[in-house]
């Protein structure tokens, strides 16, 4: 899609606007790729779900033993995660699509802020993780998964989706306005891979041994992880969320400035 | 077989060969992944390995478990990559210049799978040998080492079959890129990564039917037990069977694509 093909963005770039029309004119339209080009959105769809059927059919026994009444408890948080992730990573590939065909060109010429041009792809991961996540916990209900902190336990899993999408989508931005090319898309994917498994995504710190504790115990997903699943596996506590938040604030600070550093490197 | 087909199959193997060794961006994801996801699952669940019924009838340790699903996985990673290659051939023309020359059809379709076995053969040795320095150990011996290594070569040979298979039908790398999906799923519902002893419910039960279960579990079997005759049967025998059918549909996609053409 051109720039005077989408008549909000026309609108916007001829009568001048506010940055939030802007923002929402550009989630628009990346939720418009996703309905013409589903092939490309499905597989983040599938992916958590599959990925949370098989853990929790193939490892569920490391789990149960622990006293985890159910596998689905341990891993729908971090399959909703990492769905989120991945929806996320939508932006980069998106990003290049519009840098390849010039369209990123011609909104940097528009009327446009800078942060707007950052804020309106994390905007748009925001809308495209939302339907894995939902797919994901909607999965877990049906799997009979437990919830003893209530509501407050979909809450945490949701802000942290949030936040981790989020994180993901800056990072991904900053790599993409480096690298410019594909490449930048598969980096991020390598980067969200190693970071949720060098973690406690598989059991929790106490089974784990050697290396992978040691690496889990400095890994701030470790903290995000256990405050996405502290409700899932008793009640919500600020013991048990003060870490994930300062992990999350911090992972989404350092994003978005490498995101910033990022576009000014493109102008450069 | 016919001295020609022999002489442009091998020709065809090393340029299949030569050129995965070429692309090592493509070639690391099946040495890194496979490695990475041994390397964790044997760091998560080693407190299982404690478990009499694991130490007993099972493996010593997680890792000594954890080898041959690695050995499939990079094994079924590689396959796809190479079936890709031939469908990229098509794709880009090479492969009707092949026809246009005065070489054996059929050694089309064999140089790719020979290059695929090479390929499997050669990372199955880095495997092993990671995995000793990591403090693995083969039960069974060198012998047992052969015999995972043939096991290794028989299931690449009918991986690589089926998706050349697809490749020569589309004759485009998206599509069997596509259909690994489908490869990933058959892996995760098997014991590449589990013992079925500890799965329940349905999940148990797709494990049980899942030949790709009772392929790893023979391999396994070379890697945790003392040798016998039977390891040879369950990983070798499966994988051929499947080969052979596979070879079959790929020759016969091979001669419908030439007479539409």
């Amino acid at each position: 899609m051109t720039l005077s093909q989408t008549p909000s963005i026309r609108s916007y770039a001829e009568h001048g606007g506010r940055s939030s029309e802007a923002i929402a004119a550009i989630v628009k339209r990346s939720m418009l790729r996703v309905r013409r080009m589903p092939s490309a959105f499905v597989p983040s769809l599938v992916m958590p779900v599959f990925q949370l059927i098989a853990f929790s059919g193939a490892f569920g026994f490391a789990v149960t033993r622990l006293g985890i009444p159910n596998a689905l408890d341990w891993y729908v948080p971090l399959n909703a995660i990492q769905g989120a992730s991945f929806g996320a990573l939508g932006v980069s590939f998106a990003l290049i699509n519009d840098m390849q065909t010039g369209f990123f060109d011609r909104l940097r010429m528009a009327p446009t802020r800078r942060w707007v041009m950052i804020a309106s792809p994390m905007a748009a991961a925001i809308v495209r993780s939302a339907i894995p996540v939902a797919i994901v916990i909607l999965v877990g209900f049906i799997g009979g998964m437990n919830v003893p902190g209530g509501i407050m336990a979909i809450v945490c899993v949701i802000i942290a989706s949030i936040a981790v999408g989020l994180s993901a989508a800056g990072f991904a931005l900053g790599l993409t306005f480096r690298m410019r090319n594909i490449g930048a898309a598969t980096l991020t994917q390598f980067a969200i891979f190693f970071t949720i498994f060098l973690s406690t995504s598989q059991v929790p710190l106490a089974a784990m041994a050697g290396w992978l504790r040691s690496v889990a115990r400095i890994n701030p997903m470790t903290n995000v992880l256990r405050f996405a699943r502290q409700g899932f596996l008793g009640d919500v506590t600020w013991d048990n969320s003060w870490g994930g938040l300062i992990a999350m604030a911090a992972m989404l600070v350092l994003a978005l400035a490498f995101a910033f550093t990022g576009i000014k490197s493109y102008e450069k | 077989m016919s001295i020609p087909l022999v002489t442009h199959s091998v020709a065809l193997t090393k340029r299949s060969v030569r050129g995965r060794l070429r692309q090592p961006a493509v070639l690391a994801p099946s040495f890194i992944f496979p490695l990475f996801f041994a390397a964790l699952g044997s760091a998560s669940f080693s407190q299982l390995a404690q478990d009499p019924y694991f130490r007993e009838n099972i493996a010593s340790s997680f890792l000594n478990y954890a080898v041959a699903g690695a050995i499939l996985q990079g094994v079924l990673f590689a396959s796809t990559s190479a079936a890709g290659d031939l469908a990229t051939d098509i794709e880009q023309g090479f492969f009707e210049r092949l026809l246009a020359s005065p070489i054996t059809r059929t050694s089309i379709v064999l140089g790719r799978l020979a290059g695929s076995m090479v390929v499997g053969i050669i990372q199955v040795c880095v495997f092993l040998t990671i995995f000793t320095i990591a403090g693995a150990r083969v039960e069974s011996g060198p012998i047992g080492i052969l015999g995972l290594i043939v096991a290794s070569a028989l299931l690449g040979l009918a991986m690589s079959a089926l998706m050349a298979g697809l490749a020569i039908k589309s004759g485009s790398p998206e599509v069997v890129q596509g259909a690994f999906p489908l490869v990933f799923v058959l892996m995760f519902l098997s014991s590449a990564f589990f013992p079925r002893h500890y799965m329940s419910g349905w999940y148990a039960t797709v494990a049980d039917w899942n030949p790709m279960s009772h392929i790893v579990e023979g391999m396994q079997s070379f890697v945790n037990q003392d040798l016998q005759a039977s390891q040879f049967l369950r990983a070798w025998l499966l994988p051929l069977g499947i080969a052979i059918i596979s070879i079959a549909f790929a020759l016969r996609t091979l001669s419908k694509r030439l007479a539409a053409s």
